[in-house]
């Protein structure tokens, strides 16, 4: 059976893939949808949601609407998951390679290393480094990476460890391969599916790492996005509760989309792979 | 004559277990000449593949020389052992595992032509189909992946690649073992006319006296790490001396049912 039929026979991968291309569209159309700085004032403050058909959602304390920064959140929330997972994905499978491959000393350095990186709390170490750096997008998310790429290092060794010892990657010493391309075209490629298989839970963590940033004011400030909007809220928590409400439903349906359509991904393959 | 092609002296190779030291390669010895066949063969574990290993320098010897093309194997490094490896090949037992999953026949081929930049990028796909001709199969294979074509063409495909270099050595461990009865037979004959036409010398290692006999022209019989006999290959196998030769030529199986009958 096809991969792609059995993904949409799967209710839950289908529910993900569907929270996930709403949410697509949210952030591709927010600029054309809500053109202009969501951040502008657009009516009275604190307009309660579901009152006045043009600002659907409401408005918050500075009359900003919701329905507008909700849209451009969607934007740096996916553009901060999504890169700050690849940029841990990237940097793991490389570390994770040159310490499987390499074995000896420079397995022991590498993964010393990995070892504290993984031992300071991943949070904490984002909260250092952007308060060091100064907050903005680019900063947020080599924060973000810095704490997820020991994850994807460890599978990624693990299955070098394995790989290495098969007979392809003797034949490559023996055509006369030099040992770095040996280790990132033969091997690393043989490497990925698992670590590629942890990508759904990093980018869920780290669009949870960056509405936290945000939460606590070290987001980029230029930007909207649902962990700065949710904190905003914080303050009229009583009186208007769905300052906060708001964001926070987006940002746990996209968290479970992420989730739910990466495992159907690694669900699909995986028993794809064991028929095979 | 001066120096043969290859010539090992003393090959030892110890592996330590739970505090015991095994010497799966025990002080072995032998040579080959440019365009002859030797033929190692021996139970399992009597250390032909970790031989093998030791010649293609894919594992390191606790003592012993290997002398090749007149110069001294072991004590070449980095760079210059990679460009020595272009004369001294090897192809492995099964044809599936010795190949990256994810690679296509023309990707297998070119990459020993690139490595040592025997063919620029643009006269690679020309090289690629020779070498396909030369070991009997279309040129039209060069877009396949590895998964798709059959056993007995990757083993083709294995021997090209190892010829791509034009070697002047090349191991096969066990490389008919894996295949199909009718399609060994192809294969040898592939060998013995690649080793005619290009003066190949082949490391055959192989348990199978019946298919060493078609093939090498001397023998050498492995037993736990040390050469229990070695000679002409028709004459040891016709007329074995050592305990372990007259094991393994006792074990191949005769053609005639009686004898089938008899034993059972």
């Amino acid at each position: 059976m096809n991969p792609l039929r059995r993904f949409l026979g799967t209710p839950e991968a289908v529910a993900g893939a569907i929270i996930l291309i709403a949410l697509f569209a949210m952030a591709l159309t927010a600029p054309l949808i809500f053109p202009g700085d969501p951040q502008a004032i657009a009516g009275p403050a604190l307009l309660p949601p579901f009152q006045d058909w043009l600002l659907p959602l409401g408005t918050d304390r500075l009359g900003r609407d919701v329905t507008a920064e909700l849209f451009h959140g969607a934007r740096t929330s996916l553009a901060v998951g999504l890169a700050a997972a690849a940029a841990a994905l990237v940097i793991g499978a490389v570390v994770g390679t040159l310490a499987g491959f390499a074995g000896g000393l420079v397995d022991e350095v590498l993964m010393r290393v990995t070892d504290a990186f993984q031992t300071v709390p991943s949070f904490l170490l984002a909260l250092a480094f952007v308060s060091i750096v100064g907050p903005s997008l680019g900063v947020v998310v080599a924060a973000i990476a810095l704490g997820a790429w020991t994850g994807p290092a460890r599978v990624a060794r693990a299955e070098v460890l394995s790989i290495r010892e098969r007979d392809f990657v003797a034949s490559a010493r023996v055509i006369g391969m030099h040992p770095l391309e040996i280790a990132f075209r033969e091997v690393l490629p043989n490497a990925l599916p698992p670590v590629l298989a942890l990508s759904s839970v990093i980018v869920a963590a780290a669009i949870l790492t960056e509405a936290a940033l945000s939460f606590l004011g070290l987001g980029d400030p230029n930007r909207v996005t649902w962990g700065g909007m949710i904190a905003e809220g914080r303050a009229v928590l009583r009186t208007a509760p769905f300052l906060s409400i708001v964001p926070g439903i987006a940002l746990v349906l996209t968290v479970l989309g992420v989730y739910l359509a990466g495992e159907g991904v690694v669900e699909t393959t995986a028993v794809r792979r064991s028929l095979s | 004559m001066s120096s043969p092609l290859l010539a090992v002296s003393e090959l030892t190779k110890r592996y330590r277990r739970g505090g015991q030291t095994i010497a799966a390669v025990d002080g072995i010895s032998f040579h080959i000449e440019p365009a002859e066949t030797l033929a190692l063969a021996g139970p399992s574990g009597s250390g032909k593949s970790t031989i093998a290993r030791l010649l293609l320098r894919l594992i390191e010897p606790d003592a012993g020389h290997i002398e090749f093309e007149g110069g001294d194997f072991l004590s070449l490094n980095g760079a210059a052992l990679r460009a020595r490896r272009a004369r001294l090949q090897m192809v492995f037992q099964d044809p599936l595992a010795a190949f990256n999953p994810r690679a296509t026949v023309a990707r297998v081929l070119g990459d020993p032509l690139r490595v040592h930049g025997i063919a620029s990028r643009r006269e690679r796909p020309r090289r690629i189909a020779a070498l396909l001709e030369r070991v009997g199969l279309s040129a039209d294979l060069a877009t396949r992946a590895i998964h798709e074509i059959s056993g007995g063409q990757r083993q083709r495909i294995a021997i090209a690649r190892a010829i791509a270099t034009k070697p002047s050595l090349v191991v096969l461990d066990e490389a008919v073992s894996a295949l199909d009865v009718s399609v060994r037979g192809q294969i040898l004959q592939l060998l013995l006319d690649l080793q005619r036409e290009e003066r190949i010398a082949y490391l055959f290692i192989s348990h199978d006296l019946g298919v060493i006999s078609a093939i090498a022209h001397r023998i050498a019989i492995l037993d736990a790490g040390r050469i229990a006999e070695s000679g002409d290959a028709r004459a040891v196998i016709d007329a074995p001396q050592s305990a372990i030769g007259k094991a393994l030529v006792a074990a191949t199986p005769k053609l005639t049912r009686t004898s089938m009958h008899d034993a059972s």
